[in-house]
C-alpha cells in the first residue's frame, strides 16, 4: 500500500479529482447555506435602496471566471431588478459586454419582460483605460461615452437624462476578476468620494484575501468566490424567490456540492501525502 | 530627443495628475490627462496586436521549437479580426436598416464573431482554468509537507479555510453551543481572513504604496529614466 500510493501516478489524482466534480454535478447534490456577515453587508446595501434609485453594475470578469462569478452576476441582476433599481451596466473588460449581455437575456429578458431598455436598463459597454476611465466618469461620463454598448446616443437614452458622473449613482455593485477591478474601484471612486459613493463587491477567490483591508469601511461587502455567491443568492431567493425558479438562480448553491466534495478530496490528499513523507523519514529515505 | 520628448510627457501629466487631486481648480486638467491615458490605452490594443504577430511570425519564418502553434495563434488572430472588423453575419441596425453591416452590432447572436466567442474563446477559457483544480490537486498531495513549524502552520490554516468555505465546517462544528462560537469552524474561517490575512495584506500593501510613491517620483523627476528603452534600438 505504501509503495503504491508513494508512487501514485499523477493521473490517478487527476481521475480522483474530475469524479469529486463530476459526481455532485451528476446527483445535483445541494447543501444548506449559511450567509456570513460579509454576504448580508452585500444584500444589505442592495437592500437599502428605494424603488428608481440608480445602481452601476460593473461586470469586470471574463469567460474564465464566469464559473465563479457568473452566478453573482445573475443575483446582483435579479435583486436590483426585483427592488425595481435603475441599473447602469458598464465593464473595464473586453469581453465584459458578452458578461452583461448574458444577465440582460437570461435574467431580464425572461423574468423581467416588463423593464424597457434605456427607461430601466441600459448597457454602457467596455471602455479601454482601466483606472483611467474610472478617473474620467467620476466627473464626466459622456466625456468617454457618447453612445452606448448598441451605438445609440447616450442622450437620447431616457435615464441617462441628468447622469454627469458616476458620482450620482447611489451604489456600485462590481464583479471582478483581476485588474481593473474592484481593487481599482476601491481606490479610484471610493477613496476619493467617501462621502458620495458606496460599492459592494464580487470576486474570485484568490482575489479576496487581497480585498479584506478595504472592508468595512471603503468595502461594505464583498461575495468571495462561489461560496460568497452562494450565501448571497440564499438571502436573495429566500426574500424574493418563488418556486417555479428557473435553475440559473440556483447555479452558485448547486456549485457548491463539487465545491464540498473536491475540498474533501484536497485533504484527503494532503493527509495521505503527510502520512507518506512521515513513514518515509521514519524509513530514512530522502 | 528621443527620450526627451517622452520624459517631458510623463513628467507633465504624471503632475497635473497629483496637483489635480489636492486642487479642485485643476480638476479639468487632471480629466484630461486620464482622458489621453484612455486613448493610449485604445492605442496599445494595436501595438499588442502587431506585437503578437511581430513574435510569431519571426517565429515562424525561423522554424523555430513550437513553430506550428505560433501559426495557430497567427490563424486564429487573423481570423478573429477579419470577422470581427467585416462584422460578417451581423444585421444592419434597426434604426438604419437600409445600412450595411458595419451599423450592426459586432457581437449580435447568431453572427460569426459570436459564434467564435460561444463556441471556441468560452470553453477553451473556461477549460483552461479549471486545469487548475486538478494540478493544485496533485501538487497538494506531492509538496504540501509539515517539514517545519511554519509548514504545520499553513498546513493548518489550509485545512480550516478548506473546510471552512464549504458546508462541511457547518457540519462538524456547527453543534458548538454559542459560548464558543467562535471555535466552529465557518468563524474560525472569517477570523483568519478578518484579522491574520488583513494585517499581513496592510503591512504588505503599505510597504508597496511607499515604494510606488518613491519609484513615481523618481520617474516624474527624471532620476529614474530605464522605463524609455537604452535609446540604441
Amino acid at each position: 500500500m505504501y509503495d503504491l500510493l508513494r508512487n501514485l501516478d499523477r493521473r490517478w489524482i487527476f481521475l480522483l479529482m474530475l469524479l469529486a466534480v463530476a459526481i455532485p454535478i451528476l446527483l445535483q447534490s445541494q447543501f444548506p447555506e449559511k450567509p456570513t456577515g460579509l454576504a448580508k453587508a452585500v444584500f444589505d446595501e442592495i437592500e437599502k435602496l428605494e424603488e428608481g434609485d440608480r445602481v452601476l453594475l460593473a461586470f469586470d470578469f471574463d469567460p474564465a471566471s464566469a464559473g465563479e462569478l457568473g452566478p453573482m452576476a445573475t443575483t446582483f441582476s435579479y435583486h436590483c431588478a426585483k427592488k425595481k433599481l435603475k441599473m447602469y451596466y458598464m465593464a473595464l473588460w473586453p469581453v465584459g459586454p458578452q458578461m452583461i449581455d448574458d444577465s440582460i437575456n437570461n435574467v431580464i429578458a425572461k423574468d423581467f419582460p416588463e423593464m424597457v431598455y434605456g427607461e430601466d436598463f441600459v448597457n454602457l459597454g467596455f471602455k479601454s483605460g482601466g483606472e483611467g476611465v474610472i478617473k474620467v466618469i467620476l466627473t464626466d461620463i459622456r466625456q468617454l461615452y457618447t453612445t452606448d454598448g448598441y451605438g445609440t446616443q447616450i442622450d437620447d437614452i431616457p435615464m441617462m437624462e441628468g447622469v454627469e458622473n458616476i458620482r450620482q449613482m447611489d451604489l456600485i455593485a462590481n464583479v471582478s476578476a483581476g485588474t481593473a477591478g474592484t481593487k481599482e474601484w476601491v481606490q479610484y471612486a471610493i477613496t476619493p468620494y467617501p462621502d458620495d459613493l458606496r460599492i459592494v463587491a464580487g470576486c474570485t477567490g484568490v482575489q479576496a484575501p487581497l480585498l479584506y483591508p478595504y472592508i468595512p469601511n471603503q468595502l461594505p461587502g464583498l461575495l468571495g468566490a462561489i461560496k460568497g455567491a452562494a450565501e448571497y443568492e440564499e438571502l436573495v431567493m429566500s426574500k424574493y424567490g418563488d418556486a417555479d425558479l428557473p435553475g440559473i438562480y440556483s447555479e452558485a448553491r448547486r456549485r457548491m456540492g463539487p465545491q464540498l466534495i473536491a475540498h474533501m478530496l484536497m485533504i484527503a490528499l494532503i493527509v495521505v501525502g503527510n502520512i507518506i513523507y512521515f513513514m518515509e523519514r521514519k524509513k530514512g529515505v530522502s | 530627443m528621443k527620450r526627451t520628448v517622452p520624459f517631458l510627457i510623463a513628467s507633465v501629466a504624471g503632475f497635473v495628475l497629483i496637483i489635480a487631486y489636492f486642487i479642485p481648480y485643476a480638476e479639468g486638467w487632471g480629466e484630461s490627462v486620464s482622458i489621453w491615458f484612455d486613448v493610449l490605452a485604445a492605442i496599445a490594443f494595436i501595438l499588442g496586436g502587431g506585437n503578437l504577430l511581430k513574435v510569431h511570425i519571426r517565429k515562424i519564418s525561423r522554424q523555430e521549437a513550437g513553430w506550428a502553434y505560433s501559426g495557430i495563434t497567427v490563424a486564429a488572430f487573423a481570423i478573429t479580426l477579419f470577422i470581427g472588423l467585416t462584422k460578417f453575419g451581423v444585421h444592419p441596425n434597426a434604426q438604419f436598416p437600409e445600412t450595411s453591416s458595419w451599423t450592426g452590432q459586432y457581437r449580435e447572436m447568431g453572427s460569426a464573431f459570436w459564434w467564435i466567442y460561444q463556441y471556441a474563446f468560452v470553453p477553451l477559457t473556461a477549460t483552461i482554468f479549471s486545469l487548475l483544480a486538478f494540478y493544485v490537486a496533485s501538487a497538494a498531495f506531492r509538496a504540501f509537507r509539515a517539514r517545519n513549524t511554519e509548514a504545520i502552520l499553513l498546513l493548518g490554516t489550509a485545512v480550516i479555510i478548506l473546510l471552512g468555505r464549504t458546508f462541511a465546517g457547518v457540519f462538524l462544528t456547527g453543534w458548538l453551543p454559542d459560548e464558543v462560537a467562535g471555535l466552529r469552524i465557518e468563524n474560525l474561517t472569517v477570523d483568519i481572513m478578518r484579522v491574520f490575512n488583513t494585517a499581513g495584506n496592510r503591512a504588505i500593501m503599505i510597504g508597496i504604496a511607499l515604494g510606488t510613491a518613491s519609484v513615481s517620483l523618481k520617474i516624474l523627476l527624471g532620476v529614474d529614466r530605464s522605463y524609455l528603452g537604452s535609446g540604441d534600438d
